[in-house]
């Protein structure tokens, strides 16, 4: 100490060596447990107070000794519980009170934003409850802590508390009133405490002939036997219903598959068992870590070659590469999986979220008894309301890093921590897979995924979904921000819902490397190459842009380079045929239509004949610089994929085509087809990318008797070297270094890899998504920091 | 190009441009055709210009379609046409033969309809400065007593019908300028459809909305009476009326039927008491043999459409807005 303390002492220096702190932490640490800790550590410093949720955030008052107040002020941060955000920890002094004991109070109304925490998985001490037949909980289907439970699709309003959720509805029993108040307790202050006596009630619901609805154990135990010998049962969830039924059991997943309307896209599957997904697949530490972790997404898996009975039939995802895992997440899934003693059941259970097929995630009771009706055969459901819905979220892994593919449970409505501030707003995002986003300062939130914005139904949920993520954050929007499209049903709606607020709109792909830029904290001072590859995204131009290089900033590009345009034939009715875009890329390319290509194939002479006149004639025949699209070409070309039931089929059949061909296809196969470069004609861009080349040596290598595996493995290492080269001229015209990777077509892990391996040998720092996904479903995030920043500047 | 679709472009000019220019509170309405009175009668009075390429095409001419097609709109306030205009701009070059054609054509669509060509006029226009025929009609029709049908009366609990087959003109059209076979024909079926408004009107004076949904399609048509009267109209996705040729031909070439443009067809909004009555009159009359209820009108969702899609889903139907854009990612 400089300068020595010259109080006297007195008894009144002992009160001077004591201090009262006011301590205001904001962030994610409401519903975390955070009062709880805030509870412990001032025990154990021996420090009176109390602790208070506010909507500001969490404001406690810690008196005691000087030196355990600063320990109290330092750990509160550095040992925040691990569902906590602390955005800020800002402490002053007030005057000392003196008073015994540590209280929690209750909450205080008025306005104000506080952050609630996503939904958590259960959490190992109540599944070791949830098993133990000594518990009060034994086999409780709503066990929750202040560590694990519902939080987000619960909660109806702020600040987070038993009476503004789901919860309010069931008054606690004398035995949970007692843990809740108990500071000392697990469930201190756990909003969605309950037990067997005063929580919700399972209630299995059966079609047509139900002798009436069974409940508790009854029920569960009827859903589990119903699954086993294959009926479709819908399950209530977090955030809506699945549709569950035995995986193992071709017959049911047909049955499902029918019933949903739903194709050949694969669908996810749930087990309890972790051996059983390391036998089915290949996971590395980062799958499981994303597997058994508390945000449990779906988590997309190689598989393994099968051999012998397996527990996951071929029609789950019948032709797909990868398997789609996901552990369970609440009590009642693993109720539903079976706990140590219970009759056997299925090991692995198909588990889609319950809807039909384009339309939002169900969440009310009423409307799943009749939105599912002849989906399900049987509803297995409870009385705990869903206050908003909340899909599965959906990730991969590339490279050893998270790459999200869909962000929702678990990941919403958790704050991403922007690089600039912004004005308050809302980016209503893209058309398909559609998420929005409000922000406001360096905060921004993501929604939950709301789906195609087509439907009615995704509309209004888009709607109210709006509204709840306004209220729980308190942002009030000034500005509102969508795509260019003028189509789009999310601008359409941000232009009749802004009244006299401005509405800004950002270019497709400009939104796509801004949310790149943004989920990395570029703070946009200098431009960065984008690399934007989708299927489609309306461009300045009016042509349907998707294969862009941009050199961007937040605040503007400039479109350094494209793939050349080719028609796209008849809009949709090219997107759901590869075989048309393969003839368009052919005549692009003035390759004749040969009939010993698969392409001209999968096609009768008169519709080739139809589509060669409306091609000639521009029918109807919007020009575009899709790489998705091309995707879609070669994938057809190649004789993989003609007709797609699933968006992006084409392309992922073509990636798992790709792989195990690609050694063979490096550097002794002939490497990757090569894109000449050539000035752009007509389109005011630097440079655009001719896909004709990269055909013709498709078609020779197929006459030459390559298969499949080797066009397709040739392709992607192509367009990996078209991004390499690219790069190498957008440095040497700019300097710039900085790579983003970004636009649907990066959720293909093997071009991913292949572009950043080579970028980053070049000396490129390459970006590419790990908080957002790189499809539509991030590009409300980028929308904002274009729209919202701009306007600020 | 965009401008004269029928769409969001169309409307902005009619609305913004022409509308406030000529100071009209009648053009204001922007229906199809004008009710004025006149001397204490009710007129509906209405004008049209026809630039239609081919002159000729399956199941009829540009003659047929400039009579058809003012004669509808007048049809469609309920009004008994009674005396038509003709105007002609012709191309210099064209030959004279097929002038010939035209008239005679238009001549015998004026008679089918019941209505007299009682005034006309000719223009010539350097070659190149025109496309072979331009024909402009205008028409004049008498508005029976309690009759009173426009696009703001649609009402929550309306039966919506379609007079028949959808889709239909547009194909047929498309089909012989693209030179596109789909190996069927599809003829147009311009007709005028007063004579079926009579027999509508025989089952009840209490038509709310008659349109008959030409450019832009059915979709275009609902949406501006959704728009008008403030109701949502919800549509049976698997009730509409789409032939077989017209689905695979929109299917291929990318386009949805609802957008595509029809002639000789009307929808009707009805008020559910009478719609079996006036579907019965409808079905009793050779234009609307294949009448068929498509939809009702709702308080949820106003002022959209909204399409059923049979799946359980319900997708929204949106004014086209020029070119049909894909929207898929
Ligand atoms: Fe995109
Ligand atoms: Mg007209
Ligand atoms: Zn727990
Ligand atoms: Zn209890």
């Amino acid at each position: 100490m400089s300068r020595p303390d010259r109080r006297p002492a007195t008894a009144a220096g002992e009160d001077a060596a004591r201090e009262r702190r006011h301590v205001a932490v904001r962030g994610a640490v409401q519903g975390v447990g955070f009062r709880p800790f805030v509870y412990t550590l001032a025990s154990e410093l021996g420090l009176t107070g109390h602790v208070i949720n506010t909507p500001e955030g969490v404001v406690a008052e810690v008196e005691g000794p000087r030196g355990a107040v600063a320990s109290f002020c330092g750990r509160l941060v550095s040992e925040a519980p691990p569902l906590a955000v602390v955005e800020s920890a800002e402490h002053h002094g007030v005057p000392t009170r003196g008073g015994t004991g540590f209280t929690i109070r209750s909450s205080e109304g008025g306005s104000g934003r506080t952050l609630v925490s996503p939904d958590v998985a259960t959490c190992d001490d109540c599944l070791a409850e949830l098993g133990d037949p000594r518990d009060r909980r034994y086999r409780h289907p709503f066990i929750t802590c202040t560590h694990c439970g519902p939080r987000f699709t619960v909660v109806t309003g702020l600040p987070y508390d038993r009476a503004r959720t789901t919860m309010a509805r069931f008054p606690m029993c004398g035995a949970c009133a007692h843990e809740y108040e108990d500071p000392a307790d697990r469930r201190f202050h756990a909003q969605p405490i309950a037990c067997h006596d005063c929580g919700p009630r399972l209630t299995l619901v059966r079609g047509a002939g139900d002798p009436g609805p069974l409940t508790g154990e009854d029920a569960l135990a009827e859903a589990r036997r119903l699954l086993a010998d294959g009926a479709v049962v819908a399950v209530k969830g977090l955030g809506g219903h699945h549709l569950a039924c035995d995986a193992s059991d071709p017959a049911a997943v047909r049955a499902l598959r029918k019933r949903k309307n739903r194709g050949d896209k694969p669908f996810a599957v749930m087990t309890g068992s972790f051996e059983t997904v390391e036998r089915l697949t290949h996971v590395g530490p980062r799958e499981r870590e994303l597997l058994l972790g508390r945000r449990r997404p779906v988590v997309l898996l190689r598989r393994r070659e099968s051999s012998g009975p397996s527990p996951v039939a071929e029609a789950v995802a019948p032709g797909s590469p990868d398997l789609g895992v996901l552990m369970p997440y609440t009590p009642l899934h693993h109720l539903l999986l079976g706990l140590p003693g219970d009759p056997e059941g299925p090991p692995v259970l198909v588990m889609t979220s319950g809807n039909r097929s384009g339309e939002p995630i169900v969440t009310d009771d009423e409307e799943a008894l009749t939105r599912l009706e002849g989906l399900a055969d049987a509803w297995l459901t409870h009385d705990r309301p869903i206050h908003v819905p909340c899909d599965d979220s959906v990730v991969r892994v590339c490279d050893g890093e998270e790459l999200p593919v869909r962000r929702s449970r678990g990941y919403a409505p958790f704050p991403v921590a922007l690089p600039a501030p912004v004005e308050a707003a809302l980016a209503v995002g893209g058309d398909l897979k559609n998420t929005f986003c409000v922000a406001e300062g360096r905060y921004a939130w993501l929604s939950a995924h709301v789906g195609d914005m087509d439907d009615l139904a995704t509309l209004r949920a888009f709607e109210t979904a709006t509204g709840h993520l306004g209220e729980l954050t308190a942002v009030a929007p000034r500005l509102l921000v969508a795509d260019r499209h003028p189509g789009y049903r999310s601008g359409q709606w941000a232009h009749r819902e802004a009244g006299p607020r401005p509405v800004r709109t950002v270019q497709h792909h400009h939104a796509h490397v801004a949310s790149t830029m943004a989920e990395h904290g570029l703070d946009g001072s200098s431009p960065v190459i984008g690399i934007a590859f989708d299927g489609t995204g309306y461009g300045d131009d009016g042509a349907v842009w998707g294969g862009e290089v941009l050199l961007a900033d937040y605040d503007g590009f400039r479109r350094f380079a494209h793939l050349a345009y080719v028609p796209l034939p008849g809009g949709d009715a090219a997107v759901r045929n590869p075989y048309r875009m393969a003839l368009s890329h052919l005549r692009a390319a003035e390759l004749p239509w040969a009939q010993d290509l698969p392409c001209t194939a999968a096609c009768t002479p008169g519709e080739r004949r139809l589509l060669a006149r409306q091609l000639e004639r521009n029918l109807n025949c919007v020009p575009t610089s899709s790489m998705g699209r091309l995707f879609d070409a070669v994938s057809s070309l190649a004789g993989v994929c003609h007709r797609v039931d699933y968006e992006a089929q084409a392309a992922m059949e073509l990636e798992n085509a790709a792989l195990g061909h690609l050694g063979e296809a490096g550097a002794d196969g002939g490497g990757g087809y090569r894109f000449p470069l050539r000035p752009a004609r007509g389109t005011g861009a630097g440079l655009e990318a001719d896909a004709g080349p990269v055909l013709a040596a498709a078609v020779e290598d197929l006459r030459s008797g390559a298969g499949a595996g080797t066009v397709a493995a040739r392709f992607h290492l192509g367009v990996a070297a078209l991004v390499r080269e690219v790069c190498a001229a957008a440095r040497q015209r700019t300097g710039l270094r900085t790579v983003a990777l970004t636009g649907g077509v990066f959720c293909n892990a093997v071009l991913t890899s292949a572009c950043a391996d080579g970028l980053r040998e070049d000396g490129f720092t390459v970006l590419r998504h790990r908080r957002v996904p790189p499809n539509d479903g991030g590009l409300a995030l980028g929308q904002l920091m274009v729209g919202a920043r701009a306007a600020a500047a | 190009m965009g401008h004269g679709g029928g769409g969001v472009l169309s409307a902005e000019l009619v609305e913004h441009l022409f509308a406030p220019a000529f100071g009209s509170e009648v053009l204001a309405e922007l229906g199809d055709s004008a009710t004025v009175t006149l001397g204490g009668a009710r007129l509906a009075f209405s004008t049209d210009s026809f630039v239609v390429r081919p002159l000729f095409f399956p199941g009829g001419s540009i003659g047929d379609l400039a009579v058809n097609g003012t004669v509808n709109d007048l049809a469609m306030v309920g009004a008994r046409p009674a005396y038509l205009s003709c105007g002609f701009i012709l191309e210099e070059g064209v030959e004279l033969s097929v002038v010939g054609r035209v008239a005679e054509a238009l001549g015998a669509a004026a008679k089918e309809a019941g209505v007299t060509v009682a005034t006309g006029d000719t223009k010539v226009v350097d070659a190149g400065h025109g496309d072979g025929i331009f024909i402009n009609t205008a028409g004049i029709g008498l508005i029976p007593e309690g009759v009173d049908i426009r696009p703001q009366r649609a009402a929550p609990g309306d039966v919506v019908i379609a007079s028949g087959a959808i889709g239909v003109h547009g194909v047929a059209i498309m089909s012989v300028r693209e030179g596109l076979e789909f190996g069927v024909e599809i003829e147009s079926d311009t007709a005028a459809l007063s004579g079926l408004v009579e027999s509508m009107l025989g089952a009840t004076r209490d038509l709310h909305v008659l349109r008959d949904p030409t450019r832009g399609g059915v979709a275009t048509t609902l949406n501006e009476i959704a728009s008008a009267s403030g109701v949502g109209i919800r549509v049976n996705e698997r009730n509409l009326p789409v032939p077989d040729a017209v689905a695979n031909a929109c299917a291929f070439l990318g386009l949805d039927p609802l957008y595509v443009a029809n002639e000789g067809k009307l929808i009707a909004f009805v008020p559910p008491e009478h719609a079996d009555a006036v579907l019965a009159a409808m079905r009793a009359h050779p234009h609307g043999k294949e009448a068929v209820a498509i939809g009702t009108c709702t308080t949820e969702h106003p002022g959209m459409v909204v399409a059923d899609t049979g799946l359980g889903g319900s997708r929204v139907v949106d004014v086209p807005l020029g070119e049909q854009l894909p929207r898929i990612c």
